[in-house]
């Protein structure tokens, strides 16, 4: 550990300029909050040669709201969100997801980015990402370029980055009038703990009606999931019974488990299900009021 | 010594070791260094079976940065088949569990050592090493390993004259089990299974030892006994415990864990053989692999009771896993489960099983809350058939003085009827409940301890008091020594200043375990104490020039015993100390003996929890611990013990657990995977403490550590039945598990 080599550069241009001559896969290491490298660089499953501080890159740290759209920069901790009061009454799923994570402690440092680009199946704000309908803005040697978060994992621990990309910001659509998102976890304790499975919904509803819906799961797959049948299933609906059971079996025939220490397939499965019908009453519950 | 005139007795004084620990300068195992010093690390078995067939330490040996490098043939050799007992322990396994000798038994055996420059450098020496294995099926779970053609650990270990992994046996019997089971209107017979779980000490094992080149060793490190750890590395190293001092440091935790050795001799070798002050530190994994978790077990259990009420009959069969050596703690299991109960006929059997685990180590009632699991979570069901609230059912077959138990004693004054009595009548027996809520009891016992203990109590030439005992403090010693003392000496307890000697500056001193240590250094204090009383009013007798036996002492000085005696101004404490030199010389004495009269304790819980259904996870939101405590010297120690020990029961049933994958290796050796509870799952713990004092005790002491851990884990499987409807027998009751159940 001794021999790494530590740069913290000012702009994205610097960042990539370095990050994409690593010497080896791997080697070069992106340091948002560094609360998964610091502990993977400890326990030896990640030995960089260099590591780079993205935190004085200012895209990266910034927050913005041109006109009701959020741009998040990618490392921006979640405590530091938590202090913008308009974000968590636009996506008060999406907030309370990144503020799952850890403790206090890790609060001070944790940030979107790094749980994105973590690559855990279980990451806790990867769901709510994906039911709000962000996308993630990545900047390399070939420029810039715009993935939704569903298609930016391409399995356990593994994202779809270039060579050389680094994470620069969210952005968020406009929240809708009369929408609302949500994220649950379950996990066996109250708190640090991770993710047995996560569920986040998020609904907009015009005269009593679901007009728009995205379903998201983590923890039941290789990667965070997209569930387009459980939005199927609600567009359109009233929320009544059959429609909300449709969509919870769409979530249950969604996953893709493995039996672990963390819990076994039919458990995950039959806990999706109850996730997902929590958290979308938490869901219209929140759309309803605004 | 009439209790409502008590000054410091009974009182939440500040703890001494408070402000030390707050702001970060407690020194703990890992905190010492010295100059010159290099770190040793240990090369671990990578399978769980195996013959060592040879082992080539050159290459690590030639690496840049290394210093030494050990290996068991660098030990004391003790033959396989040849028993040497320290204790609890036999140093024959201890040896080989500190590095493995013929074979490697599970995961994580420590073949091997390397003392370098760096850790890292350590660490690389040890993958240079070169252990040839011939590698063994192997055996993880008691049903593997006691099946017939199991994988043998010990080929020596016989059973019904076979080489077998049932290491032991132990047996309590009373009365006639046939005649009582028939006798009996109901019989209720269980099975049940706990999962090992590990002691969860935040601390992990740490030393600095350095051995100057005339083999003089000094040991820094924590550990539940200085003693303990020098006696096993001077038995290991061969050093005779003359040359070796053992500094005890401030210990972050042990539950019983920290009563063997795990680096100690390791470090002593590797610093003797590079002359250098080797310093080891073990990782979280470390820990988890490869020090002692407490057994996993399978357990059966039958009641037989009347329609009236009284049981008739109880058997309990346990079998215990010990991990890689012999020493289960059966006699936990199957000595305290009946306990709390006037039985007539009884039979309890418990069974030593090795198998391809970590050796387990004590861990707080060791055995006792996997045998009080069964047997109060059976005792839930006749109750219930009865129709009984199971507290009166309880009490209607409580132990009593003069009842004679199923592990042997008969029993003196004890306060287990009083904790029945004390939860029949508080808050919680009546609090309503709401739906998915439940509440359950259970009740436990802990034999506690005396054996050897040394003290000294010097008075300083100001006139203030340093005591000295023998103990690591792990559950709040010096503050009850503390209050002791000053109130012998009737002087303000900021006055008395309580250390733990280390293994040349006090006398032997047994390790602290098995809920002795107020118990037996309070003895040996109380009688130092009493010396030093005696002395200061020699020197009184001395100034006055009148008759020692005409002076009493009180309120912190000498006065004359009444008007016959002379007309004096009292001395105080001060005014005596610093005539000391003129009147006789220093001021203080010590006390060493083997402690007898030490008196089980009981306790009682009532237990509620809440559980989600749909995710199957129960949640425990109410909770009172009822126990008899004998005297409490110090409340807010004696609560903390109580809250402590229901805590870890809480983690043990519902969440933790070693489990194993396929190829014999612990699949959560950390405290994610592993889950001890967090603060936010837990509720407030309230606690009753009953005081019926141990007359044995001049200050009526019991000992309190470990009865707290005993109720819990039937408590709650009780409440979880209340809640629900279902019943479990398997722990943890983890969500899976628990969802699973419920929606067969
Ligand atoms: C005690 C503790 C508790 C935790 N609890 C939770 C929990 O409850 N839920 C949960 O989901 N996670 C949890 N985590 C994991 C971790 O905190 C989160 O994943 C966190 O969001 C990571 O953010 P970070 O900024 O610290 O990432 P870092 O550690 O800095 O980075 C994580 C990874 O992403 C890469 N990276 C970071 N930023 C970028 C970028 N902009 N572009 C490209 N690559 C990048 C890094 O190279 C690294 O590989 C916990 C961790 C700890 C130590």
């Amino acid at each position: 550990m001794s021999d790494v080599k530590f740069i913290s550069p000012d702009t994205l241009e610097q960042a990539v300029d370095v990050y994409s001559k690593s010497s080896k896969e791997g080697k070069t290491k992106i340091l948002a909050g560094g609360t998964d490298l610091l502990v993977q660089i400890r326990s030896g499953i990640s030995q960089p040669d260099t590591i780079i501080d993205i935190k004085n890159i200012k895209e990266l740290k910034e927050i913005s709201n041109d006109n009701g759209s959020y741009t998040i920069g990618a490392a921006v901790a979640g405590a530091v969100l938590e202090e913008e009061k308009n974000f968590g009454n636009n996506w008060p799923g999406v907030l309370e997801a990144l503020r799952l994570i850890g403790s206090e402690q890790i609060q001070g440092r944790a940030s979107l980015g790094g749980n994105l680009c973590n690559a855990s199946p279980a990451g806790d704000s990867v769901p709510a990402l994906i039911a709000s309908g962000a996308t993630v803005k990545v900047h390399g040697p070939e420029g810039e370029r715009d993935m939704p978060i569903e298609s930016f994992h391409s399995g356990p621990g593994k994202t779809n980055l270039k060579n050389g990309e680094i994470v620069v910001n969210f952005q968020f659509p406009k929240k809708q009038k009369n929408s609302g998102d949500a994220y649950l976890r379950m996990i066996p304790r109250t708190e640090m703990d991770i993710a047995v499975v996560g569920c986040a919904v998020n609904v907009t509803i015009e005269n009593d009606k679901c007009v728009d819906a995205r379903v998201a799961l983590g923890a039941v797959a290789p990667k965070a999931l997209l569930v387009e049948d459980a939005s199927k299933a609600l567009i359109g609906s009233n929320f009544e019974k059959e429609a909300v059971e449709k969509a919870a079996l769409a979530c249950e025939a969604a996953c893709n488990p493995i039996d672990d220490k963390r819990g076994t397939i039919s458990y995950r499965k039959k806990v999706s299900k109850v996730l997902f019908k929590r958290a979308l009453e938490k869901a219209i519950e929140r759309a309803k009021k605004g | 010594m009439n209790e409502m005139d008590n000054k410091w007795i009974g009182k939440n004084t500040i703890r001494p070791d408070g402000a030390d620990k707050v702001t970060g300068r407690a020194e703990y195992g890992a905190d010492t260094i010295m100059p010159g010093m290099i770190w040793g690390k240990v090369l671990r078995s990578p399978y769980p079976h195996a013959t060592i067939k040879s082992i080539n330490t050159k290459k690590a040996e030639e690496l840049d940065g290394v210093f030494s490098v050990a290996t068991s043939s660098d030990c004391v050799d003790f033959p396989v088949d040849t028993p040497v007992i320290l204790g609890i322990q036999d140093i024959r396994w201890m040896a080989r569990n500190v590095l493995a000798k013929e074979k490697v038994l599970f995961h994580g055996h420590p073949i091997a050592a390397v003392a370098a420059m760096t850790e890292e450098i350590a660490e690389k020496a040890c993958e240079l090493i070169e252990v040839d294995y011939d590698v063994h099926p192997w055996a993880i779970e008691i049903d593997d390993a006691i099946k017939p053609d199991a994988p043998i650990l010990h080929d020596f270990i016989k059973f019904d004259g076979k080489p077998s992994n049932i290491a032991g046996t132990l047996e309590h019997k009373k009365g006639n089990i046939e005649e009582g089971f028939k006798d009996a209107d109901i019989i209720i017979e269980k099975e049940f299974e706990t999962a090992a779980v590990h002691q969860g000490y935040l601390e992990t094992h740490a030393c600095l030892v350095s051995v100057s080149p005339d083999d003089r060793t000094t040991i820094w490190s924590s550990s539940q006994g200085q003693f303990m750890v020098r006696a096993m590395t001077s038995f290991i190293t061969g050093i005779p415990q003359s040359s070796i001092r053992a500094i005890p440091a401030e210990i972050g935790g042990g539950f019983g864990g920290k009563t063997i050795v795990y680096l100690e001799p390791v470090a002593t070798i590797l610093s003797k053989k590079s002359g250098r002050p080797v310093k080891m530190v073990m990782t979280r994994e470390e820990v988890m692999r490869a020090s002692g978790p407490t057994s996993g077990s399978k357990s059966k259990v039958k009641i037989g009771a009347k329609n009236n009420g009284k049981i008739t009959a109880a058997q309990g069969t346990f079998y215990l896993q010990a991990g890689a050596f012999p020493g289960a703690p059966i006699r936990g299991a199957a000595g305290c489960c009946l306990a709390p109960y006037d039985i007539p006929n009884a039979h309890t059997f418990g069974y030593d099983v090795v198998s391809n685990r970590s050796k387990v180590a004590a861990y707080r009632a060791p055995g006792a809350p996997i045998g009080a699991y069964a047997v109060e979570c059976v005792l839930d069901e006749v109750a219930e058939a009865l129709n009984m609230c199971p507290l009166e059912f309880r009490l209607k077959n409580a132990a009593k003085e003069g009842t004679k138990a199923v592990h042997g004693p008969t029993y003196p004054v004890m306060g287990y009827v009083e904790t029945l009595e004390a939860c029949l009548s508080h808050p919680h027996y009546k609090a309503p409940l709401k739906k998915l809520q439940g509440r359950g009891y259970a009740s436990g016992f802990w034999f506690n301890a005396g054996g050897e203990s040394s003290a000294q109590v010097n008075i300083t030439e100001d006139g203030n008091v340093v005591v000295t005992t023998g103990h690591p403090d792990i559950g709040g010693s010096r503050a009850s020594i503390a209050n002791i003392t000053a109130e012998l000496l009737g002087i303000d307890v900021n006055r008395v200043s309580v250390l733990i000697g280390d293994t040349a500056t006090i006398g032997f001193s047994n390790l602290t375990g098995g809920s002795r240590v107020l118990f037996a250094s309070a003895l040996v204090v109380t009688e130092s104490t009493n010396q030093v009383i005696d002395i200061l009013k020699d020197r009184a007798s001395k100034i006055w020039n009148i008759d020692k036996e005409a002076i009493e002492w009180e309120n912190g000085e000498a006065r004359p015993a009444g008007d016959n005696a002379g007309k004096f101004k009292p001395l105080t404490l001060v005014e005596l100390a610093e005539q000391a030199t003129p009147t006789g010389g220093p001021i203080g004495a010590g006390h060493q003996v083997n402690t007898v009269g030490a008196e089980g304790g009981f306790a009682t819980h009532i237990c509620d929890v809440e559980v989600d259904i749909e995710l199957g996870i129960a949640r425990v939101i109410r909770y009172t611990a009822a126990q008899d405590v004998g005297k409490a010297i110090h409340p807010a120690y004696v609560e903390g013990q109580l809250q402590g020990g229901v805590v870890q029961g809480i983690g043990w049933a519902l969440n933790e657990e070693y489990i194993y994958n396929k190829d014999g290796k612990l699949d959560n050796p950390g405290f994610l995977d592993y889950r001890i509870p967090v603060c936010s799952d837990l509720p407030m713990i309230d606690t009753i403490l009953v005081e019926v004092p141990n007359p044995q005790h001049p200050q009526g002491v019991r000992g309190v550590g470990e009865v707290p851990i005993v109720p819990p884990l039937s408590a709650i499987a009780n409440a979880i039945y209340d809640a629900i409807g279902t019943r479990f027998y398997s722990l943890p009751m983890s969500p899976p598990k628990v969802l699973e159940k419920i929606s067969d």
